[in-house]
């Protein structure tokens, strides 16, 4: 078997070093080794989108990436998205938009919005529906998720033009 | 998945070098969408993955006026990511557009979709259509390759054992050129070329006759194919249905579809024709907008 290696990386800022074999991909490592079973395995070729990790910033599909690649990586996963007991804008608008059944694909869709959103803060229907193309889901159709997404883009800009006008004011 | 060994060399030579010390053995990888799901599926056993995102010349993006640059490296979305490249490449664009989904778009470069020689490969007829020229690195030294010549069959290329891609190097965009890359799929987006066609047209100044044209077609043979006949057709000519309508027959004649789920060979050529209309028709709408 080949050697067992040390990877260092950030996983939702904080240092990690794992030791891990060439061949598992990060999905794995971060499932098996690390417990954050928040990434869900679907598909294990790159079509679902359900294992979907923010690695430097970029979505990409976990189960296509070796972990050993996340050497000096970045990496964000599902586990990193609330801050301490609040939900991330998006989270909350999953939530109240009903935009999941099973709940296996949300986390992937969770963070390929974050990915949207940093990218483009108010995008169109049609905008977002191409972005998350690479997501998919079985159980509800997709009317529900942009409609969430959407309504999250709505949250996260007032919520930063609240934040602003309060810095006028003060 | 099978056990390998990995390794991330830095320099062009140190991959050459580890690819050669395991003849047969060792797989280059750049963004790994199609490699790792290959070792997964056992249609590659290699010993040693050797990642090539960490050689600074494969990741190389240059614009100038002495052409592109392209790392082998270079994943898709610092492609469209650049406004330079969107305006002088804009089929290589158009490809970069839609390989995959986004998160396949954050890895895959396209000297990958190259080197992985699928018929039906996004960036392959546009890579032909604008002239591309393979730069390869080997045990003996670099030589250069027109990218019409380096895919052989499905999944078959001219790289020898121990070779690796290291750019691809395009000329600069010739005045009132435009280019154009576009695929028949069932879906909107994420499905495989059904039928494509990438296409590049220079007018002459006053923009009324057809200077030189390139087109390349997918999908429609067992390699991406550059449709010489139908380019040439159009030489002279003025830009039209009618000319438009002589290239797409030429093109057709080259094609050698094969039957599968997702069209039959009639289906398949009677869409070459239709594409190649439609994309020269871009092609010249694109010319006159960028003079």
């Amino acid at each position: 078997m080949a050697k067992k290696r040390v990877v260092s990386t950030t996983i939702n800022g904080k240092a990690v070093e794992l030791l891990c074999e060439p061949r598992q991909t990060l999905l794995e490592v971060l499932r098996d080794n690390l417990d954050l079973t928040g990434t869900k395995e679907g598909c294990s070729n790159g079509n679902c989108g359900a294992c979907t990790v923010l690695m430097n910033g970029r979505p990409v599909v976990s189960c296509l990436v070796l972990a050993m690649e996340a050497e000096g990586a970045t990496l964000e996963t599902i586990e990193g998205v609330a801050k301490g007991g609040d939900l991330d804008p998006i989270q909350q608008a999953f939530l109240e938009n009903a935009a999941l059944q099973c709940g296996i694909c949300t986390p992937g869709f969770i963070m390929s919005t974050k990915a949207l959103l940093a990218e483009n803060p108010n995008p169109t229907e049609q905008e977002a529906r191409f972005y998350l193309a690479g997501n998919l889901c079985r159980c509800t159709g997709y009317d529900k998720i942009i409609r969430a997404v959407l309504d999250s883009a709505q949250r996260r800009l007032s919520t930063q033009a609240a934040a602003q006008g309060g810095n006028h004011s003060s | 998945m099978r056990d390998f060994d990995y390794s991330a060399p830095t320099s062009v030579a140190e991959a050459v070098r580890l690819l050669n010390q395991n003849p047969g053995a060792g797989r280059p990888m750049s963004g790994g969408t199609d490699l790792i799901d290959q070792i997964r599926l056992g249609r590659h056993q290699p010993d040693l993955v050797v990642d090539i995102k960490r050689i600074p010349e494969l990741n190389i993006l240059e614009l100038s006026s002495r052409g592109l640059r392209l790392g082998s490296a270079v994943p898709c979305c610092r492609i469209y990511g650049d406004p330079g490249i969107s305006a002088d490449y804009a089929a290589l664009v158009d490809s970069a557009r839609i390989i995959g989904g986004i998160q396949i778009q954050s890895r895959a470069s396209v000297g990958g979709n190259l080197c992985n020689s699928g018929p039906a490969a996004d960036s392959i007829p546009s890579l032909i259509a604008l002239g591309a020229r393979a730069v390869i690195a080997g045990p003996s030294g670099m030589r250069e390759v027109p990218v019409e010549e380096f895919c052989t069959g499905p999944g078959k290329n001219i790289l020898q054992r121990g070779e690796v891609l290291v750019e691809l190097r395009f000329p600069p965009r010739a005045p009132h050129s435009g280019s154009h890359y576009r695929r028949f799929i069932p879906r909107n987006e994420m499905d495989i070329a059904v039928v494509s066609v990438g296409a590049v047209v220079e007018l002459e100044a006053n923009g009324d006759k057809i200077r030189s044209a390139r087109i390349a077609l997918g999908a429609v043979g067992p390699t991406p194919l550059y449709a010489r006949e139908a380019s040439q057709i159009l030489v002279g000519k003025t830009p039209g249905p009618e000319a438009f309508d002589l290239a797409a027959k030429a093109a057709q004649a080259i094609t050698t579809p094969i039957d599968d789920m997702r069209g039959t060979k009639e289906f398949r050529r009677h869409v070459a024709g239709v594409l190649v209309h439609r994309a020269l028709e871009e092609c010249v709408q694109r010319a006159r907008k960028l003079a």
